[in-house]
């Protein structure tokens, strides 16, 4: 029942590094991190890989297949043509630490940056009352496994180093916008603060990120567009421009 | 070079829901508290915990109230659960849910607005608050995120975000380490650079979750070693109730790579009926005399309960879990499996395919893409799996202290005692949260009167070599090879079904596993090396294999997750008998312990008639330790 599968592997750390093929075995109904693994165990065993759960929950095999930002535990062998090759490299908009496993804490960073969900003082534990559809919006968002593929994938970052200081990326952007949409959340103004502290005016939506995500939420159509019309909305609403020119000349 | 160190009042090793929420508590009571993770922040274990969060909110069904949760509670466990913690998570496990919303969680609602409950094995009511199929992954959002709101007031107040409470990712500890009796803190290194690092610390919480992977199925991630477990027991605490072992009912069977993986419970919960190859709804055959009035005995009934379940009984694929997975095991046994040794599970014929993509959308991904099969259309293809150990560090119920090493404190699965001899699904999410509350409180109350306990250097040299020896030895073993071999052990010879001579054959093979084991030689460098991470892996998953295997031999009777084949029934005297683990530097030892009688008024919530199914007529005649 097993077959060879011809695998390219990218190992090396920060310094150096290049594409090592290995053949390997593999069985029906096999997924690339189950031939990750067989690697490692037979072949080369620092092989450096990060794995949690092995069933697409947990959002750690985050790695590029065949050039595609994917999750190797939900990536069926079967899904390539026999005689293909499969090439395995790590996240590349993130700094290699060792072959496949890379330095994400960019992202923990700007986790840290997004203010936190503010919970009305009046309501007691337990006297929340909210409809399902109401809580339906960020419970999309919510489902965010935390891989960090779109985070890879996006442009703004993946090629450009000097723009992730002022850029959180769409896995905050849908953060921000699952509380911008709970329906309990107090804190004001989380639209303008996204687009003038985290980055999302540089945005161009070309929705890459939606479509590497393996929870299929759809970041850019329920999350970034319809805040950055509201910011549009907030910008350029005449009658506030015209209480700003108001409160300018009475300042002068 | 010199050695890295931290220096905090707690330090809480794991970061999954018991770790997490202890950790929010000692800060919240003023402490500095250090967080570490094996693997990245928000990815424990935890996030796979999938049908929801057992608590009596009443709800959906206004007679649901602690007292019932706590009697369920005992009665999956068969009456072997530490009475205080059961009723303290009873009690506790509704202000912990609600809690969670004052911290942003979305749970799904009722109509009324309020926190919907579903129904599951063995809960007498609707009971379990829930997100969809992910509600592991809410409960760990909403701590991480409760976390970072923690450290964004630190840094509004000191002006440095990680000043009191800073999270440690990929780092391993291999040693908790004592000075005078007494917690000083703990050793380890660094999965991504292999360098060590030592952190002071008076009180140490354990939260490491479980051991699934010392089995061969199991729906554990690789994190699952039993890493506390073992740690403890090298620091002098007791493990209670090894012997017992969750096999969830239903994991997956097909294909061989994704054996194992959980398939809900909530699958059941929701109208899934299990059938054999022959098409026959078998589990009605495998309803036991202690629970004959409370399940249905006939399908008429059994789907009539969906609809009205104040006068039906339910089906038996709500039976608590270790009867299912026993069920299951006989079928496929007595050659009624499907083709590749399981059952069918299947929701397609109750439920509208638009119902369960909303209801168990992970579930229908899950089979999609993993094994092809659509669960609006076809059958699941399901069968037992290792998924949860009931036995732990013993602990006092209140502060989750390790009975006997001051400062030291366990909460969630790497804690005994709470769910006796089988859990209940739904009660591990609100355990975490309860006793991970009462674990940080204990630790931040015990770290207040005692005060720093610095670490020797002798200690510090001795925890380093241990660290060093696998990169000094050459041609040894393969510690990839011996995991194997000893899950190959646990599965066949201490898994479902056990009998003496097996049992004795395992402790065997995992003393001459050990043996072997302390000459595994790594290969390559400290760097990220997943070779040498599993040398210590290993180390843990054989302690816990000792302890399971040895106090499984002891115990001559069959409960929740402990079934012999050559002691079939259950015993009322086995059930005052708790086993005690201890590590002695050198082998497991394993005495029997009474277990504390439950007071007259817990006594009192139960009819006569029920416990003595349980009891012995001397304890029935006693009513109670008061």
């Amino acid at each position: 029942m097993a077959r060879k599968l011809n695998l390219r592997i990218w190992r090396g750390d920060a310094t150096d590094g290049g594409l090592k093929d290995v053949q390997v075995d593999v069985n029906e109904g096999e997924v690339v991190l189950d031939v990750i693994h067989r690697v490692q165990a037979t072949q080369m065993g620092d092989l450096a890989v990060r794995w949690n759960c092995k069933a697409g929950k947990c959002g750690s095999c985050s790695m590029e297949i065949n050039g595609k930002p994917r999750l190797a535990c939900m990536t069926q062998v079967a899904s390539f043509d026999e005689d293909e090759t499969i090439t395995v490299t790590p996240l590349r908009a993130f700094p290699v630490i060792k072959d496949l496993v890379t330095d994400v804490s960019f992202n923990y960073k700007k986790a840290m940056e997004i203010p936190a969900y503010e919970h009305p003082k009046e309501l007691a534990p337990g006297e929340a009352r909210m409809e399902q559809v109401d809580v339906e919006r960020s419970q999309e968002f919510r489902k965010c496994i935390e891989c960090f593929l779109c985070q890879n994938t996006c442009h703004v970052i993946r090629d450009h180093e000097e723009n992730k200081k002022s850029f959180a990326g769409p896995r905050f952007f849908i953060r921000i916008a699952e509380l911008d949409m709970h329906p309990l959340d107090k804190l004001k103004n989380r639209k303008r603060t996204a687009q003038e502290e985290h980055g999302l005016g540089m945005c161009n939506i070309t929705k890459c990120c939606t479509e590497v995500c393996p929870e299929h939420i759809k970041i850019t159509d329920n999350a970034i567009i319809p805040m950055k019309e509201r910011v549009v909305d907030i910008k350029y609403d005449p009658a506030r421009m015209f209480a700003g020119l108001l409160k300018r000349e009475k300042r002068n | 070079m010199t050695l890295e160190r931290h220096k905090y009042d707690v330090l809480v090793i794991g970061a999954g829901g018991a770790g997490l929420r202890a950790a929010v508590e000692a800060r919240e009571a003023g402490l500095s508290v250090a967080i570490i993770c094996k693997s990245l922040f928000g990815k424990a274990h935890t996030v796979m915990a999938e049908g929801g969060a057992a608590a009596s909110m009443g709800n959906v069904n206004d007679n649901d109230n602690w007292m019932v949760h706590f009697r369920d509670t005992m009665r999956g466990g068969k009456f072997l659960n530490h009475y205080r913690m059961a009723e303290l998570h009873a009690k506790e496990a509704p202000d912990r849910i609600w809690e969670l919303e004052t911290w942003g969680a979305l749970f799904d609602r009722t109509k009324e607005g309020k926190i919907s409950q579903r129904n599951f094995g063995g809960h007498e009511y609707p009971r379990l608050a829930h997100v969809g199929d992910r509600t592991g992954l809410e409960l760990i959002r909403t701590m991480q995120q409760k976390i970072v709101a923690l450290q964004q007031a630190d840094g509004r107040e000191f002006g440095d975000m990680e000043a009191k409470m800073k999270v440690y990712a990929e780092c391993t500890i291999t040693e908790i380490l004592k000075e005078n009796g007494k917690i000083a803190g703990a050793y380890g290194y660094w999965r991504e650079t292999g360098e060590e690092v030592l952190f002071e610390a008076p009180a140490v919480v354990i939260a490491t979750g479980g051991v699934g992977k010392t089995f061969k199925i199991t729906s554990n991630s690789w994190e699952g070693t039993g890493d506390g477990h073992a740690l403890a027991l090298k620091a002098g605490a007791n493990l209670v109730d090894m012997e017992f072992l969750q096999f969830h009912p239903t994991g997956m069977v097909w294909p061989p790579s994704v054996r194992g993986i959980l398939v809900t419970e909530s699958v059941r919960g929701e109208g899934g009926i299990l059938t054999n190859s022959l098409g026959e709804r078998f589990m009605f055959k495998y309803i036991p005399d202690v629970f004959k009035d409370k399940y249905a005995d006939n399908e008429a009934e059994a789907d009539r309960w969906y609809e009205d379940q104040d006068n039906n009984r339910r089906p038996p694929e709500l039976l608590p879990r270790d009867e299912v997975a026993r069920a299951i095991n006989s079928e496929v046994k007595a050659g009624r499996g499907t083709e590749h040794g399981g059952v069918y599970l299947d929701v397609s014929k109750r439920i509208p395919a638009e119902v369960i993509k909303k209801r168990l959308p992970s579930m229908w991904h899950q089979f999609y893409e993993l094994a092809g099969v659509d669960i609006t259309k076809e059958a699941m293809e399901v069968g037992p799996t290792c998924h949860y150990v009931m036995g732990g560090v013993e602990v006092e119920p209140d502060t989750a202290a390790a009975v006997g090493v001051p400062g030291l404190y366990a909460a969630g699965e790497v804690a005994g005692g709470m769910h006796g001899s089988n859990r209940l699904g739904g009660n591990s999410l609100t355990d975490l949260l309860v006793f991970g509350r009462r674990a940080g409180a204990g630790a931040a109350d015990y770290v207040k009167s005692a005060g720093a306990n610095p670490v020797s250097d002798a200690t510090i040299k001795a925890a380093a070599d241990r660290i060093e020896a696998p990169f000094s030895r050459e041609g040894g073993e393969n510690s990839y090879s011996l995991h194997a071999e000893l899950q190959e052990v646990t599965h066949n010879l201490v898994g479902i079904i056990r009998t003496r001579t097996e049992i004795e054959e395992a402790i065997a093979k995992i003393t001459d596993i050990r043996a072997r084991s302390k000459n595994v030689a790594v290969a390559g460098g400290r760097k990220f090396n997943p070779g040498f991470h599993l040398a210590f892996d290993l180390d843990n998953m054989l302690l816990v294999a000792e302890s399971t295997a040895k106090s499984a031999l002891l115990r001559e009777e069959s409960r929740g997750g402990h079934t012999r084949d050559d002691f079939p029934g259950m015993n009322n005297q086995w059930r005052q008998v708790n086993h005690i683990a201890s590590f002695d530097g050198n082998q497991v030892n394993i005495k029997a312990q009474p277990l504390p009688m439950l007071p007259k008024e817990l006594f009192d919530l139960f009819d006569v008639h029920e416990l003595e199914k349980y009891m012995t007529p001397e304890e029935i005649a006693k009513g109670g330790s008061n």
